[in-house]
């Protein structure tokens, strides 16, 4: 089977201070349905990586593959929609618009992509945060929810499009363990239910050992996979 | 291309909350546009409607083309015609001994009737004059007209305040007055005048009318008279004939008409524009003052949209990079807050014309005293809805030039630069 993604020979430098070399020769294929945990200390590259393979970063030497396309080299447009149709995102922070109820946040990408009509997008939707277990806070202000809950509202923003990957940076990292721990259920569940690809940079241990595969990176390298 | 339109809807959907999030601010960029074009529509139907005024009763007292015997008219010395081929210095030429008589006038008046540009031509003697009334005595300017023919030029009929015109047909020694040269001299319709000519001929009419232009330089001096009465007070024969006045169905093309007429009559033949160049000189400078300081204000209402957008954007820079994250490409970003700034110019700029037409009609009602000069009682001011039109599409297009920039620069934001676990 071929894997979801496939990253091959992936090298990138920063410029500023000065020329640094940040990846080196990084090669990595991640199957579909794997729970993968991206671990290292601070400043060994783990987030550029992330940025690289989320096709944000279009700054690199190498090439990139996910779901048998070929990513490197493409536009900014058409990265935009790729990522839209095949990736999710969830990040330290939640980053839901404050301006919008939670469903309509839910709602946003799906709307984006505009393959299904607004009201099966909201019945989607509202599965996503039934699954997330938020489904009875979709007409509230995201405001008004905790923190725990705002985060799991991402993850089923993340989740709308029914992504071929789901990446995080550090997607617990702003959690206190108890919410770190429903949202580690989550995933797992993801991975093993509904066989979601998951790739997240972490620094919680506990969170990385848990996975199915520990990628460990030191000094832009690959050291354990 | 469905896509796009949904991604169009969901880009205003959104602009639509910003706006809506956060009223206060909305307002306050609506409200510089709203005033901008207000104050434009204000001053732009002021202006041109004071524009209009004056051109109006310049056209009803100068006529298209004036064709007269300009005795100032540089001519060939005797010098220049004996010598032609050499180098002739003439200093001090003074204007020969002329009348001011049109020779052949009758002949012209034919020809011009025949020309189917013409619309009016009524031929006429003017002459300075001295108005005697007891010991009052005033410079000023008689008209031997047919007075027929002048109202169809100059629609005098209209201009009529005391008599009506026909009496002067009626009555051959009669005289038909300007209204500020019958308040100086204190008369009144049935008085008599005495006329003293610079021959030194005196004759005495009776005022059988008064009309009022509306330009004092007009009302202030002349007076219309039977032709031949004139023709007889000057001691001329009937040929005498010294100005003749034409009315064209299209008078913008008078600056070519008169110029060929002139050649071909040999006579002087001046157009309107070129007889009332300071008039519209005036014309010219209150446009320029018009536009100028509405695309001031303008402007400043731009710069306050270019405020607003670039604070709404520094805010929202993580909405932005998530948007971006999700999927979301430079345009729809850019598109967001273009819509915002356009609905802002759009909404500000109609409330504007509503504005702009409150003060119109406002300053339309104020009474204004024209004085000596033009007679007016209230501002003449200009309803034209092309006007109205120039200020939304100006209103628009300076948002849309406002909001362009900080738009571009939301379109540019990197989102791994924000996104990145702080």
């Amino acid at each position: 089977m071929n894997p979801v993604l496939h990253a091959k020979n992936i090298t990138k430098y920063f410029y500023d201070p000065e020329k640094f070399q940040v990846l080196k020769n990084i090669e990595l294929k991640v199957e579909r349905g794997q729970f993968l945990s991206l671990v290292g200390k601070s400043g060994c590259g783990k987030s550029t990586l992330m940025y690289v393979l989320s096709t944000m970063d279009t700054d690199y030497e190498g090439e990139l593959q996910i779901a048998n396309e070929l990513l490197t080299g493409k536009s900014q447009n058409a990265l935009a929609k790729f990522r839209n149709r095949h990736i999710g995102f969830v990040f330290q922070f939640h980053y839901l618009l404050p301006e919008f109820t939670v469903l309509q946040n839910v709602m946003i990408p799906a709307l984006k992509l505009g393959e299904l009509t607004t009201a099966e997008i909201e019945h989607r939707a509202m599965e996503k945060l039934g699954l997330l277990g938020v489904a009875e806070h979709a007409r509230k202000k995201t405001n008004k929810l905790s923190g725990g809950q705002q985060q799991r509202v991402a993850i089923a923003r993340a989740l709308i499009n029914n992504p071929d990957i789901l990446m995080g940076d550090e997607p617990t990292g702003n959690l206190d363990s108890h919410n770190s721990g429903i949202v580690f259920e989550i995933f797992r569940e993801l991975t093993t239910v509904h066989k979601q690809t998951i790739i997240a940079v972490t620094h919680d241990e506990e969170f990385a050992r848990r996975t199915d595969r520990v990628v460990e990176m030191s000094d832009g390298q690959i050291i354990t996979s | 291309m469905v896509a796009r339109f949904t991604s169009l809807k969901l880009s205003l959907s959104i602009a639509r909350v910003h706006l809506f999030s956060k009223p206060k601010q909305t307002i306050i960029a609506m409200l510089g546009v709203t005033f901008g074009i207000g104050m434009f529509i204000a001053l732009i139907g002021l202006m041109t409607g004071l524009n209009d005024f004056t051109e109006e009763i310049t056209m009803t007292s100068s006529p298209d083309i004036h064709i007269y015997h300009d005795i100032t008219e540089k001519r060939v010395s005797i010098l220049e015609a004996v010598n032609p081929q050499g180098i002739n210095v003439v200093h001090h030429q003074k204007p020969k001994n002329e009348t001011a008589k049109l020779r052949g006038a009758a002949r012209m008046v034919e020809v011009l009737r025949q020309d189917a540009r013409i619309y009016g031509v009524a031929p006429m003697i003017t002459s300075q004059v001295f108005y005697n009334y007891g010991p009052a005595q005033l410079n000023g300017q008689i008209q031997g007209v047919e007075i027929l023919e002048e109202d169809k030029l100059f629609d005098l009929k209209a201009k009529m305040k005391d008599g009506r015109l026909e009496d002067l047909l009626a009555f051959h020694e009669g005289i038909i007055m300007g209204s500020g040269l019958a308040r100086k001299l204190n008369i009144k319709k049935g008085d008599r005048v005495v006329i003293t000519t610079p021959q030194g001929f005196t004759r005495t009419l009776k005022v059988v009318g008064i009309f009022q232009i509306g330009i004092g330089a007009v009302d202030n001096v002349r007076s219309y008279a039977n032709m031949s009465m004139v023709q007889t007070i000057l001691q001329q024969d009937k040929s005498y004939i010294t100005d003749i006045n034409i009315k064209l169905k299209d008078r913008h093309t008078s600056k070519t008409v008169a110029k060929e007429l002139q050649t071909k009559f040999v006579y002087k033949a001046e157009d309107w524009e070129t007889a009332n160049a300071t008039f519209l000189t005036g014309v010219t400078i209150r446009n320029i003052i018009t536009y100028a300081v509405s695309f001031t204000l303008l402007v400043v209402a731009g710069f306050g949209i270019y405020n607003i957008l670039n604070m709404t954007i520094y805010n929202k820079m993580k909405d932005i990079a998530i948007l971006k994250a999700m999927g979301f490409a430079g345009m729809d970003v850019r598109s967001i807050f273009m819509i915002q700034s356009l609905v802002i110019g759009l909404l500000g700029g109609l409330l504007g014309l509503l504005v702009g037409f409150t003060l119109s009609s406002l300053i339309a009602q104020a009474p204004f005293d024209g004085g000596d000069v033009i007679s007016l009682d209230h501002f003449p001011v200009n309803f034209k809805l092309k006007y109205y039109i120039t200020g939304i599409v100006f209103g628009v297009s300076t948002t849309a030039i406002a909001g362009y920039m900080p738009s571009r620069k939301a379109a540019k934001i990197d989102p791994i630069e924000i996104l990145r676990g702080q």
